[in-house]
């Protein structure tokens, strides 16, 4: 066996190089870090006291010595909006800090041990939230201290419950990855899962809080200030609006000042957070065009089909647009299903196998690009339908079982809605009517209990039932073709032989067509009367199921069919070897 | 006589039931059965049998509330932290998802070193036993740069049996190791699976629901149903002539890729069904 030939491993970046090729995070950085370095240099930029007052200078327009005026009891308004910087900055920090301090090892402790302790911080989290936070930030002002600050730290508690259930969430989840698992077998400890495998993963969508819980602190401690809390020697945006507010009709030109200066910080801390959560989000640039139906490629010349033809394709090609060219995941497939006829797509994964059965139901993601020669249904072309026409289409002519019987059921409602909505969408049936023929549906297909199958929601059964049910749906508007993807392939065997006699009899006893697309030749033998074999988006091999199997013409089937372990020999009994074991590098 | 390898005597999990009062949910009943060194023993059953709660048992994550798992001898059911820690030099795991076993943020290489790395060995050692690895799981060198994304499932199924081997364990717990390959790959990757096993003794304790897979590489075969062993035996005898009637329902349940004998097998079964 020869090792396997990759393309030279691609550059990879950074969450911090990825967000810096973002101009948009580019301009938040320099936006607050020109903030920064303002309001500490202060003292250079400026050279008066922010709460130094001149009554001379009261409502001062600008000027060389007041750049942006005075204010109403004349102090200097570019003072006070550089030194209000440091209180809103440094506010706005703490009230992060404290949050972090406190939510962050409680939700990293929560999330990993869970037990007690999840219990108990759970609980005290839940009183925090509970309390109004504008109430206790007043009442500590008021009783406790006037400094900012103080209401900043309180703030920060406030919203410690917020990092906590975020950071609790992102362990949890990690948590239960198979990886924590397989570093735990691997020897390691907590302490060292938890810094390697699960601090990387709650780093990021910390950074994103943090962002957000700073421009919060900011907004509410400028209303703080406003409401003329604080100390008077303390300079900020807030007080500054309020100033501004007791003389808007004289100089409104001071509203401005403060209110830019919050509104820009806010503004470049929140896109901040957004710009890393889309460096996060897609590693991929993706292409994005929208084409919604099959496309015709040329015309074709429509050739008198059989008159038991149920399905025509022919020339189909599925193809995705990615940067650096279109990605071809079905490459010229044609294929044809009789009336009455099962055909067996068969291949592995990436062969274009499910996506050709999806061109078909018209179910392609929307940047998928479709095209064929042909696409006949019963004598009807499928090729440029509208979205209205293919809906009519796929409720009475084409049906479809999907192959996770589970994700395919709305967990929100009621099995019995969900087969009764479509009978009276699609045959028009009233509502008692869809009933009684959704109960001998699901007695037909094999379910003792239908009365309360019909009543259950779709967690209260098991996975067999709910491909039962599934089934029941697909053929409830006595569709002409049946396409299953990977009927079975979740389920048991003893579930997937009953399931695979029940799609044989109901394909039987109504005469419809079927694709089945599968990877199991068991499968095949069993209820398939044609096979297509794919490899590549191409298929290489179509012939009747006996003949595949007796003869395989095609290199590809033959190796198909020599991997399947069926019919092998047993490995036979444990031979005690006698030299000594060896280690496996040695 | 030399006591087997691993050895589960009457072992019951439990979970505790959802509210006070409630009744713990029991997944295994009492399941007994030993591995000897440098055997693969099959499990075979389907989902819900309490297959994979068996192996989990046996890695030490699972609560064993009753019976104990002894390891060459030694209990090993109950056992703290620190201890647990110390046996993972031996007994090791590859799980069925080969896409969620390994941590998508870290590097091959730093998957494969890392086991190493806690027990003290140095960087560079650690480095050059993973370059061997590779080799011995017919991955490219370059591998050991890449992230997880860029390998297909039967290739991060090899990174994962090289993270298994790190340390050079006796007993290897395989959870569906091959059950989410294609066919080609799985016939591939069990073929490494025994080659290792030859060349290294290596034991299995191999969890799969798939008689043909399960027959290929296995010595003895346990047949795991409603958390209880209900038939053991050869791998030969248990996979075609079955005592059990519920392994005999499993083994005419498979579908045989040719359309006579699937239609013999499947007349057998419906008549079987019916009586």
């Amino acid at each position: 066996m020869t090792a396997v030939e990759f393309p030279p491993a691609p550059k990879r970046d950074g969450l911090v190089r990825r967000a810096l090729r973002d101009p948009l995070a580019v301009g938040c950085l320099v936006v607050l870090a020109l903030l920064i370095v303002a309001s500490l240099a202060a003292p250079l930029l400026t050279g008066y006291e922010p709460d130094h007052s001149v009554m001379a200078d009261t409502l001062a327009p600008m000027s060389g010595s007041h750049p942006l005026g005075g204010d109403g009891v004349g102090r200097d308004v570019l003072s006070r909006l550089l030194y209000g910087g440091r209180t809103s900055l440094v506010g706005g920090t703490l009230a992060v800090l404290v949050a972090f301090a406190v939510g962050g090892p409680l939700g990293l402790i929560s999330g990993f041990y869970r037990g007690w302790f999840d219990a108990v911080a759970g609980w005290i989290v839940n009183v925090i939230m509970a309390v109004p936070a504008i109430i206790v930030m007043l009442v500590v002002m008021a009783a406790v201290s006037q400094d900012l600050n103080v209401a900043m730290v309180v703030l920060g508690v406030i919203m410690a419950p917020m990092v906590f259930r975020l950071i609790r969430a992102s362990v949890i989840a990690v948590r239960e990855e198979l990886y924590v698992d397989a570093a735990r077998v691997s020897g390691l400890g907590d302490g060292r899962i938890m810094r390697r495998h699960v601090l990387p993963v709650v780093i990021a969508p910390s950074l994103i809080q943090a962002t957000q819980v700073f421009a919060v602190a900011i907004g509410i401690q400028a209303g703080l200030a406003f409401l003329g809390l604080g100390k008077a020697s303390q300079a900020s945006w807030g007080a500054m609006l309020g100033d501004a507010f007791t003389n808007i009709y004289n100089a409104p030109a001071l509203l401005v000042w403060p209110g830019a200066a919050m509104g820009l910080t806010i503004l470049a801390s929140s896109l901040l957070g957004n710009v890393v959560r889309d460096a996060l989000g897609t590693a991929e640039p993706r292409v994005v065009r929208r084409r919604k139906r099959v496309e015709r490629r040329a015309a074709a010349p429509v050739a008198e089909a059989p008159a038991d033809r149920l399905l025509t394709v022919a020339g189909l090609r599925v193809g995705y647009p990615k940067p650096g060219g279109d990605k071809t995941v079905v490459d010229g497939v044609s294929l044809t299903v009789a009336r009455g006829e099962v055909l067996g797509l068969v291949g592995e994964s990436g062969s274009g196998k499910s996506q050709t059965a999806f061109s078909v139901l018209g179910l392609l993601p929307n940047e998928a690009e479709v095209t064929a020669d042909r696409m006949v249904f019963d004598g009807k072309d499928l090729l440029g339908l509208d979205l209205a026409a293919l809906n009519a289409l796929r409720g009475r002519g084409i049906g479809y079982i999907p192959q996770e019987p589970m994700s395919n059921l709305d967990p929100c409602f009621r099995i019995g809605s969900q087969l009764v909505e479509p009978m009276r969408k699609h045959l028009g049936l009233s509502r008692a009517e869809a009933r009684a023929k959704a109960l001998e549906l699901l007695a037909r297909v094999g379910i003792p209990d239908p009365e309360r199958v019909f009543r259950s929601y779709p967690h209260q059964i098991s996975g067999g039932m709910a491909q039962r049910v599934l089934i029941a749906g697909a053929v409830s508007c006595d569709p002409r073709l049946l396409i299953a993807d990977e009927p079975t392939t979740a389920l048991d065997v003893t579930v997937q032989a009953e399931v695979l006699d029940l799609m044989r009899s109901l394909q039987q006893e109504r005469e419809m067509g079927m694709i089945l697309v599968t990877h199991d030749f068991g499968v095949v033998a069993d209820i398939c009367d044609r096979v297509a074999v794919m490899q590549k988006g191409r298929i290489v091999e179509t012939a009747p199921a006996r003949q595949i199997f007796a003869a395989p013409e095609h290199g590809y089937t033959r190796m198909l069919l020599d991997s399947t372990l069926e019919g092998g020999p047993a490995r036979g009994d444990l031979r005690v070897p006698d030299k000594p074991l060896k280690e496996v590098t040695s | 006589m030399t006591s087997p390898l691993l050895e589960l005597d009457d072992v019951v999990v439990e979970y505790p039931g959802k509210g006070r009062g409630k009744k713990p949910f029991r997944v295994l009943h009492g399941v007994s059965l030993a591995i000897e060194p440098g055997e693969t023993l099959g499990l075979v059953g389907e989902s819900g049998s309490g297959k994979t709660t068996l192996g989990r048992a046996v890695l030490g994550l699972a609560p064993v509330t009753g019976g104990e798992i002894r390891y060459e001898g030694r209990p090993i059911s109950r056992l703290g932290k620190r201890e647990r820690r110390a046996l993972s030099k031996d007994i090791q795991v590859v799980f069925q998802d080969p896409f969620t076993s390994l941590n998508p943020a870290m590097t091959v290489m730093d998957i494969l070193t890392e086991p190493l790395l806690v027990t003290g060995v140095a960087r560079a050692d650690a480095e050059a036993r993973v370059q061997k690895l590779l080799d011995h799981v017919y991955l490219p060198q370059d591998a050991a740069r890449r992230l997880p994304r860029e390998f297909s499932g039967g290739q991060r199924q090899r990174i994962a049996i090289a993270r298994a081997l790190c340390r050079d364990p006796k007993l290897i717990v395989c959870d569906e190791p091959v059950s989410a390959l294609d066919l080609t790959t799985q016939a591939r990757v069990l073929d490494l699976f025994i080659e290792i096993q030859e060349a290294t003794g290596v034991a299995y304790l191999f969890v799969t629901h798939d008689l043909s897979v399960v027959r290929h590489i296995s010595h003895r075969v346990a047949v795991l149903y409603r958390g209880d062993i209900v038939e053991t035996g050869d791998a030969a005898q248990v996979t075609e002539s079955p005592e059990h009637a519920y392994t005999k329902r499993l083994l005419l349940a498979a579908p045989v890729p040719d359309p006579e004998r699937q239609a013999r097998r499947r007349a057998e079964r419906l008549r079987q069904a019916a009586s």
